[in-house]
């Protein structure tokens, strides 16, 4: 989901820029407080994972496919603050040397894919592993429907960019039901792929896992 | 498992992911760029021949013509070669931003001694 340029324009481009810089500048703040000798390399195998992951497209309809943002992937894994900051490498590293995704455009990128759907994911994250069963099928249940509804924000960001300052006179509904239908499917694909992940993680090393260190500090074992 | 053992598992299955499955990925377009080519007709060539769709004012990438640019390898005319090697090139170097930056912002703990 990496915008090209010339999509949107140049001056909601640019104030894009400005709201990037200062979300990931507060991530960088507060991924301090989390970030010690255990979550550092962590982070730095979620984001080269998330490149990855980046580069699989998978189809969902004829003619259209699909990769993971991996936001839920890394909220789950190392928390919201570093995980945003995980994506966000990535999409620079994507855009200043793959080519993909606009230089102009990394604001309306990092904003859409490393903040907002992040964001939504992370939220979703902490109420779902609140009240869902404290099992593995309640960790990877949390991360399906954490994804599907983080991949729909992202495409919802794009659909106000392009409500700013779109370079064409198009229906603005028909693009957001285009873009909410293609981004349930790639969510839901997302979905599948982080809940596999994340589960994986939580079976070999379950201390690795940040959400399962935040919300389900040392569950307590009955014994039989 | 071993922490050490843990991310070196990671790391080698995210190279192969991006070496090699990263081949058989789909090539139609993404969600966005789909919704970016709605309104228009194109040709055989994926050329663009009529209609009004956001497709039309997209604008070339500023680095086009960087030697990995697309995911490829400039000079390798291999597919397969090239898309593997940009993808191991690509994961090495986000793990290496990525890890350093991260290890730069980390928390130092206190000297335990004392």
């Amino acid at each position: 989901m990496h915008i090209a340029n010339g999509i949107i324009n140049g001056p909601v481009s640019a104030i894009f820029i400005a709201i990037a810089a200062a979300g990931l500048a507060v991530c960088v703040w507060r991924a301090k407080v989390d970030l010690d000798d255990r979550l550092a390399p962590m982070a730095g195998l979620v984001a080269a994972f998330i490149f990855a992951v980046q580069m699989l497209n998978i189809q969902v309809l004829p003619g259209v496919s699909g990769h993971l943002l991996g936001g839920t992937l890394a909220v789950i894994l190392v928390g919201p603050w570093v995980g945003a900051l995980c994506v966000a490498t990535v999409l620079l590293v994507q855009a200043l040397v793959f080519a993909d995704g606009g230089l102009t455009a990394i604001g309306l990128n990092i904003t859409n894919m490393a903040l907002l759907g992040t964001a939504a994911a992370y939220l979703l994250v902490a109420l779902l592993l609140r009240i869902l069963p404290r099992t593995t099928g309640g960790l990877g249940a949390t991360a399906l429907i954490a994804s599907v509804v983080g991949v729909v924000v992202a495409a919802m960001g794009f659909v106000v960019e392009y409500a700013l300052g779109g370079t064409t006179e198009l229906s603005l509904g028909a693009i957001a039901a285009t873009m909410a239908g293609t981004h349930t499917l790639i969510g839901v694909v997302e979905g599948l792929i982080a809940a596999s992940t994340v589960v994986t993680v939580a079976k070999v090393r379950p201390d690795l896992v940040y959400a399962l260190r935040a919300f389900r500090a040392q569950p307590i074992k009955v014994p039989a | 498992m071993k922490k050490k053992t843990f991310l070196i598992t990671g790391l080698l299955v995210t190279l192969l992911l991006a070496g090699v499955v990263s081949n058989f990925a789909s090539g139609s377009p993404d969600g966005l760029d789909h919704a970016a080519r709605e309104g228009c007709t194109f040709n055989a060539d994926d050329e663009i021949t009529g209609g009004t769709c956001m497709a039309q004012q997209e604008q070339d990438h500023q680095l086009a013509g960087s030697p990995l640019a697309d995911y490829g390898v400039k000079g390798i005319d291999n597919e397969f070669l090239s898309t593997g090697l940009s993808g191991v090139a690509g994961v090495l170097l986000t793990f290496a931003i990525g890890g350093g930056l991260f290890w730069l912002l980390r928390r130092r703990e206190p000297s335990r001694k004392a």
